[in-house]
């Protein structure tokens, strides 16, 4: 498979997780929180200071619909990490790397097998 | 697995943003021999894929629910270093952008989701690969036994956190097995997920996955020896 469209994929993945399959997780506490609660940890618990912002608790302020409003923080959130990380990993990278225009699938593009 | 403001004391929190800030430090040093212009792009949607798989909450008992940490699954596809930058930046804009983990409490989750799970993670990972023949199934398998070890080494992190600065005068005894029971079943949820994913890019484009260079021999150019003239 092509780098590219590998790497295509794999954001789509994201995009699809994040944005729609999102809706339908587990409602419940997680783990900490369920220990937490029943442990008597939660009586310290603060509010978080940003918890009334624009996407705070997994959603977009001002759009009522749920779905919309959780896939929407999701397709931003997977956007934004993304932009921060890829932008972090691209700066902090080795310069003297092969370029990438010599990768070998780009220079056999009508290999017979899909592995590899 | 996100520690909100107020579990953790400010003497602690402070000295867990000292040690995490640390850990981003040489991670930040490590990552230049792990990146280069090609798995650069791919630890950006390793950190995106982390990020979207940590929404996604899957029910392990009556009422609680678990999600991926990631941090084994960065490290094996990207790197111990990237990986700890990858699940930090996750960590950090869930922190500020979706009221996740709270702002005081970011040192402690970087400790437990990154920086704990990334070692526990890739620790187990290459151990296993060391014994175990050198094959795809073997990375698959090594990369289950990674994860599902790491989530109850984080919980127990949070555990040992907890006991140095908690913040209410609970049973340190119960509190850690609670969380370890809790945390193996969570881990099985992490273990599946980390395999399928490694599993599923080892099957498409195992060049790029950091953790099985070197298992996965590169296809060598041999030039076939001339065959001998039936004449």
């Amino acid at each position: 498979m092509a780098t590219k469209r590998f790497f295509i994929g794999f954001l789509l993945v994201s995009l699809v997780l994040a944005g729609l399959v999102s809706y339908y997780a587990s409602g419940s506490p997680d783990g900490l929180e369920k220990v937490a609660e029943e442990e008597g940890i939660s009586a310290e618990e603060k509010d978080h200071a940003l918890k009334d912002s624009p996407l705070g608790d997994y959603g977009v302020k001002g759009v009522d619909n749920e779905w919309v409003s959780a896939g929407l923080s999701g397709v931003i959130g997977v956007g934004a990490v993304l932009l921060i990380g890829g932008g972090l990993f691209w700066a902090v990278r080795r310069r003297d790397a092969v370029p990438a225009s010599q990768e070998p699938e780009e220079k056999a593009p009508a290999g017979p097998s899909g592995q590899g | 697995m996100h520690v909100p403001d107020g579990f953790i004391d400010a003497p602690v929190s402070i000295a867990a943003g000292a040690v995490a800030v640390a850990g981003v430090g040489i991670a930040l040093r490590g990552a230049r021999r792990e990146l280069d212009d090609r798995t650069a792009p791919l630890a950006g949607l390793t950190a995106a894929f982390v990020f979207a798989a940590q929404m996604l909450n899957f029910p392990v008992a009556a009422g609680t629910s678990g999600h991926l940490l990631g941090g084994a699954l960065a490290a094996i596809l990207v790197g111990p270093y990237t990986g700890v930058l990858a699940v930090s930046v996750v960590l950090f804009l869930q922190a500020l952008l979706f009221a996740d983990g709270g702002l005081s409490a970011l040192g402690v989750n970087i400790i437990l989701m990154a920086l704990v799970t990334v070692l526990v993670g890739y620790a187990v990972f290459r151990s296993l690969l060391r014994v175990l023949p050198k094959t795809r199934a073997s990375a698959g398998g090594a990369s289950f036994a990674a994860a599902l070890v790491s989530v109850p080494a984080s919980a127990l992190a949070f555990t040992l956190i907890y006991a140095v600065g908690g913040t209410a005068d609970v049973s340190i005894g119960k509190v850690a097995a609670a969380m370890l029971g809790v945390h193996v079943l969570i881990g099985i949820g992490e273990a599946l997920i980390t395999a399928v994913t490694v599993s599923s890019v080892l099957a498409v484009r195992p060049d790029l996955v950091y953790g099985a260079r070197g298992l996965m021999k590169p296809v060598e150019l041999r030039t076939a020896r001339p065959t001998p003239s039936r004449a």
